[in-house]
């Protein structure tokens, strides 16, 4: 692949982007009409991906990159083989359809700009995500779905059903996406290969490192949290807070379809052992028939199809996890059916509740007449749903069939819950499509009539869509199936199902299913109440847990802020002092580098001793000065000690600056004091005192094993040596000190004379900040809090 | 504070100051000196007559107000270090002439120039802050 | 001479801390200024300590005949002195106006940014 050909898929993998940037402007000009210009990104990037057709189908993959952080391998590149080409055909063509839909449904809205933003930026990270390579691109995109899926749930933040939807859905796919981070970092360390394309091959080393199982587990964290799958499902239901668009868009084709295309995505690598086959399938069906049986109690159209999704999901999961190449083939097959009559009945509920002002399914009926063109998009994606002839769904739910069928039990129980399941939702679907619009008119809110093309079109293309693949289904399976299935299988597969039905256990199957949804159908208000009732009685659910769960996070995090931020001065000092002494003698101790026992100076001098102990008399008295006077005469002493040091160890110049500086101390403070009546003695309890000397003695000790630990070594003088080779001959001067400060090291003090400045200035602002109060002989006592008040 | 011998001697005392911190800073490159110290000699002598004789007197002495003192001297460092941007050396490199002014040669250098920056920079800020305190001294 | 140097800063050290742990500005006001000293002669006796001999070249050499003291850390403190005196006058009259404002010299009692009883953060959404 060349050059041109790979900077051509990277501007179109920014295109969304692009777009998205755009958005908000075009829509200024355009208003609505802006969806049908912003379609064309997605449709370009559809195009363009239509375009690896030939090769992809070939068995062969497009990949291509550039490097990204090359001190860590980590690159930015993309691998499109059969599975990614089909989710980036699926995420691009209903994108398009979902851009213009999304027009006609917010026609007037005042954001929507930034909606068409939003959801582009979505698509943008999505797009992403299927072609990623490179893991850390794969996260990195991963979790922008997260954090766009966020504002786009969080759209109508005014409600706050929406933003906690928002935020629940930002929370448990965010943390799943650092639980996939954990797995794909194991990964990496167990295979040292950075990118999907050098894991594949790898699948058995894998499988056989001792570390397979955690790394399975983080994995499935990840993609379980994205999918939805039970008990982590209850924020795709919530998440129907979102505007129709969203919801039709996330929970079809793209967001939830994340966490499959995971699992089909490393099923080669991670696949085809006993975990792997049991952990998916017992997830994906408990998921399918709890996913079933919470649709059955709605009746918001959108809700009902939130569980429905829910419930496809797991079902897509088993599949996954099965592993055998029916399986497989059924799970790519229902993936593209569901993509596409999931797709098309969120967009006819929305449409529903455009037009008619509500989605209660109970308070609608009769719509037929009105709606003429939306019932038959219904209608059509209803039958895909239930999986009969002539559309895609019958193609997947046949395979699903071919699949699970054998003579083990695993396989029959299996089978069960995949014909329950299956049932259900062709009730559900069908309860979509009839009852609003069958049946005697019933008076909506709104005087329902058929929507504007952008509301009709992407439902009517979708339905249509079904229908040409099932026909032409040879020509679907050797572009889009195979070779997915192919890449999903990490092995050559071939589909051949098509609608002409062999006869045979399969459809045997498919008219048990058949007939058990139509029995159900008929007792449908029965099922819904017998559902309630169950759920009213089981009362906690994890949608309650959630909210348990980020009350007693916030509980937890106060109580903890309270207790390591009290407020108090003193207690950080503490803290802070007691971590310093730790670092001091803790790794000296761990490591063995205490200094060895000094030996006694050889040439001591009287004068020195005498210079330190009139130091230490002053720190001495520092600390139990009890007047003012004493404690500022004190500090001096110390002060003017040091500054005797510095001029025994041949430093004149810190000398004198030293001397100077404590006496301006001592002066300024001594201007202070006495203008505050301060008093420098301590007025602690005992017990504080003495944690306060403990931690103030294990600073002092550490700082002076330091020291000597440090003189005991050699030290590295090269500096100096420069420093004193070339002062004179190159910056002609002799102090060797003020050369460094003025000359070598000019910036530094340019830099210091700054701050020094800077701090004048700050003294002098806080001086002249006004004062709140009045001169201090009318502010005390009880006036100063009245004048306090007024102010 | 404001006894009558203190009155008297400060003016004297804060002149032989000043004086003596210019000696400080200007023989700073060869003997122990440099602004720094010539910087916080002025800076006392400046405190010591404000004491002695209060602050208002200290600020007609000194005319400028002493922040834009010590701005000064915090442009005129950054100053001596872009003057080699004209020579095409890098910043701060040291540049010296030795022009001879009434038969004396003398070496100036750009050096010379940042150390008087520094000086003024650090007799500015501390002055400020010092004549600050004693004025609400006063109140 | 170096470990006895050692032991006087471990000692001032040790007083600066002490007295930075206080309830009282004006204690840690003059454990910070305490604080300032141990910290300088703490480099200055990691570049080891030379008598007599201060970091100047005689006027006829260009460089020194014998070893002179190590001219870098003093050149670091120098700065640091200077410093660290700004910071002190800065926190004095930091110090100085908060009694001003708040009446009170004990920082157990300024609880202006964190008071006493915080309530808890709204729990909705």
């Amino acid at each position: 692949m060349g050059a041109d050909a790979a900077g051509t898929t990277f501007i179109i993998l920014m295109l969304p982007f692009i777009a998205a940037i755009c958005a908000p402007f075009l829509t200024r000009h355009l208003k609505h009409n802006a969806a049908w210009v912003l379609s064309l990104a997605p449709l370009a990037i559809f195009v363009h991906m239509l375009g690896f057709s030939p090769v992809v189908s070939a068995g062969e993959a497009v990949s291509g990159g550039f490097s990204w952080i090359p001190t860590f391998g980590v690159n930015f590149s993309w691998y499109i083989d059969g599975l990614s080409q089909t989710f980036a055909l699926l995420i691009s063509g209903i994108g398009a359809l979902i851009v213009l839909y999304a027009g006609g449904y917010l026609k007037g809205h005042e954001h929507l700009g930034r909606f068409f933003s939003f959801i582009l930026l979505f698509m943008g990270a999505m797009l992403g995500l299927v072609v990623a390579d490179g893991f850390m691109t794969l996260f990195v995109y991963w979790e922008l779905t997260s954090i766009t899926s966020f504002l786009l749930i969080g759209f109508d933040h005014k409600r706050e059903a929406s933003r906690r939807a928002a935020l629940q859905a930002l929370v448990v796919t965010g943390g799943g996406g650092l639980a996939l981070l954990a797995g794909l970092l194991l990964l990496w360390s167990m295979t040292g290969v950075t990118e999907l394309s050098a894991l594949l091959p790898l699948g058995a080393e894998v499988r056989a490192h001792p570390l397979y199982m955690v790394a399975l587990i983080l994995v499935l964290g990840g993609a379980f949290s994205k999918s939805a799958q039970f008990p982590l499902h209850f924020w795709l239901p919530n998440a129907m807070e979102a505007p129709t668009p969203v919801s039709a868009y996330l929970h079809s084709a793209t967001m939830v379809k994340a966490g499959v295309y995971l699992l089909m995505r490393l099923n080669p690598v991670l696949g085809d052992t006993l975990a792997w086959e049991t952990i998916l399938p017992l997830f994906g069906g408990t998921t399918l028939i709890v996913g079933t049986l919470l649709a059955i109690r709605q009746t918001d159209l959108k809700l009902m199809l939130a569980y429905t999704t829910v419930s496809s999901l797991g079902l897509l999961v088993m599949l996954t996890g099965f592993g055998s190449e029916h399986a497989i083939e059924a799970a790519v097959l229902y993936l593209v059916a569901h993509s596409m009559f999931k797709g098309c009945l969120f967009m006819v509920a929305g449409a529903i509740d455009h037009e008619a002002g509500t989605r209660d399914v109970t308070k609608l009926g009769g719509l037929k007449a009105a709606m003429p063109i939306t019932f038959a998009a219904a209608l059509a994606a209803a039958i895909s749903m239930g999986g009969l002839p002539p559309f895609f769904g019958f193609l997947a739910k046949e395979e699903i069939y071919y699949a699970l069928w054998a003579a083990s039990p695993w396989a029959i129980a299996f089978t069960v819950v995949a014909i329950v399941g299956n049932g259900l939702m062709l009730v559900i679907g069908f309860a979509l499509a009839l009852k609003p619009f069958l049946g005697p008119k019933v008076e909506t809110p709104k005087h329902a009539h058929e929507g504007p093309v952008l509301l009709w079109l992407g439902p009517v293309v979708l339905a249509l869509a079904g229908f040409l693949t099932a026909i032409l289904s040879p020509l679907a399976h050797r572009f889009i199936s195979s070779p997915m299935a192919s890449a999903v299988a990490g092995e050559e597969t071939a589909i051949t199902i098509s609608l002409i039905p062999s006869i045979g256990m399969p459809l045997a199957l498919s008219i048990v299913t058949v007939v058990f949804g139509v029995l159900v159908y008929r007792g449908l208000d029965r099922a819904r109440a017998g559902v309630a009732s169950l759920l009213h009685a089981i009362g906690w659910g994890p949608d309650r847990g959630f909210d348990q769960f980020m009350d007693a996070l916030v509980r937890l995090s106060f109580s903890v802020t309270r207790r390591v931020q009290p407020g108090r001065l003193d207690v950080y000092m503490k803290m802070t002092f007691a971590m310093v002494a730790l670092a001091l003698l803790v790794p000296m101790l761990r490591y063995g580098e205490l200094p060895s026992w000094p030996s006694w100076p050889e040439d001591t001098r009287f004068h020195e001793f005498a210079v330190l102990l009139i130091g230490l008399a002053g720190l001495v008295a520092v600390l139990i000065a009890k007047d003012r006077l004493t404690a500022i005469v004190s500090l001096g002493i110390q002060g003017f000690a040091v500054a005797l040091v510095f001029m025994l160890y041949a430093a004149p110049d810190l000398s004198f600056t030293q001397f100077m500086v404590e006496t301006l101390s001592v002066v300024i403070l001594a201007l202070v004091m006495t203008r505050l009546r301060l008093y420098p003695s301590d007025h602690r309890p005992w017990s504080e005192r003495i944690v306060s000397g403990l931690i103030a003695i294990g600073c002092g000790l550490g700082f002076m094993l330091y020291l000597i630990r440090v003189t005991q070594d050699a030290l590295d003088l090269r500096l100096s040596e420069f420093f004193t080779q070339f002062s004179k001959p190159i910056a002609h001067g002799a102090n060797i000190v003020n050369v460094i400060l003025v000359d070598f090291r000019g910036t530094d003090t340019l830099g210091e004379i700054a701050v020094v400045t800077i701090a004048g200035i700050a003294i002098l602002a806080l001086l002249r900040v006004r004062t709140r109060r009045r001169p201090r002989a009318e502010a005390t006592g009880a006036g100063a809090i009245a004048v306090r008040e007024e102010a | 504070m404001q006894t009558l011998i203190f009155r008297t001697v400060a003016p004297f005392l804060s002149a032989l100051m000043v004086v003596f911190s210019i000696f400080v800073l200007l023989r700073g490159h060869n003997e122990p000196g440099g602004g720094f110290i010539g910087g916080l000699i002025a800076a006392s002598a400046l405190a010591i007559y404000g004491i002695a004789c209060g602050v208002t007197p200290v600020r007609r002495a000194i005319y400028f107000h002493p922040m834009n003192i010590a701005s000064f001297g915090v442009m005129l460092g950054g100053a001596a270090g872009m003057i080699s941007i004209f020579f095409g050396v890098p910043f701060m490199t040291g540049l010296w002439v030795y022009p001879n002014i009434l038969g004396v040669e003398v070496a100036l250098s750009t050096v010379l120039f940042f150390d008087i920056g520094v000086y003024f920079a650090v007799v500015g800020t501390i002055t400020s802050v010092a004549l600050a305190l004693e004025e609400r001294d006063e109140i | 001479m170096e470990p006895i140097l050692a032991v006087f800063v471990g000692a001032l050290f040790t007083v600066a801390i002490y007295l930075m742990m206080s309830r009282h500005t004006i204690r840690i006001l003059m454990g910070v200024m305490i604080f300032g000293n141990a910290v300088n002669l703490l480099i200055f006796t990691a570049g080891r300590l030379t008598r007599d001999v201060p970091p100047i070249i005689p006027a006829a050499l260009d460089v020194p005949e014998i070893a002179t003291a190590n001219p870098l850390p003093q050149a670091l403190i120098l700065t640091a002195i200077v410093i660290s005196f700004s910071f002190f006058a800065f926190l004095l009259v930091l110090g100085f106006r908060a009694y001003q404002e708040l009446d009170t010299d004990d920082s157990r009692e300024m609880r202006l940014a964190e008071p006493k009883d915080d309530p808890l953060p709204p729990l909705g959404y």
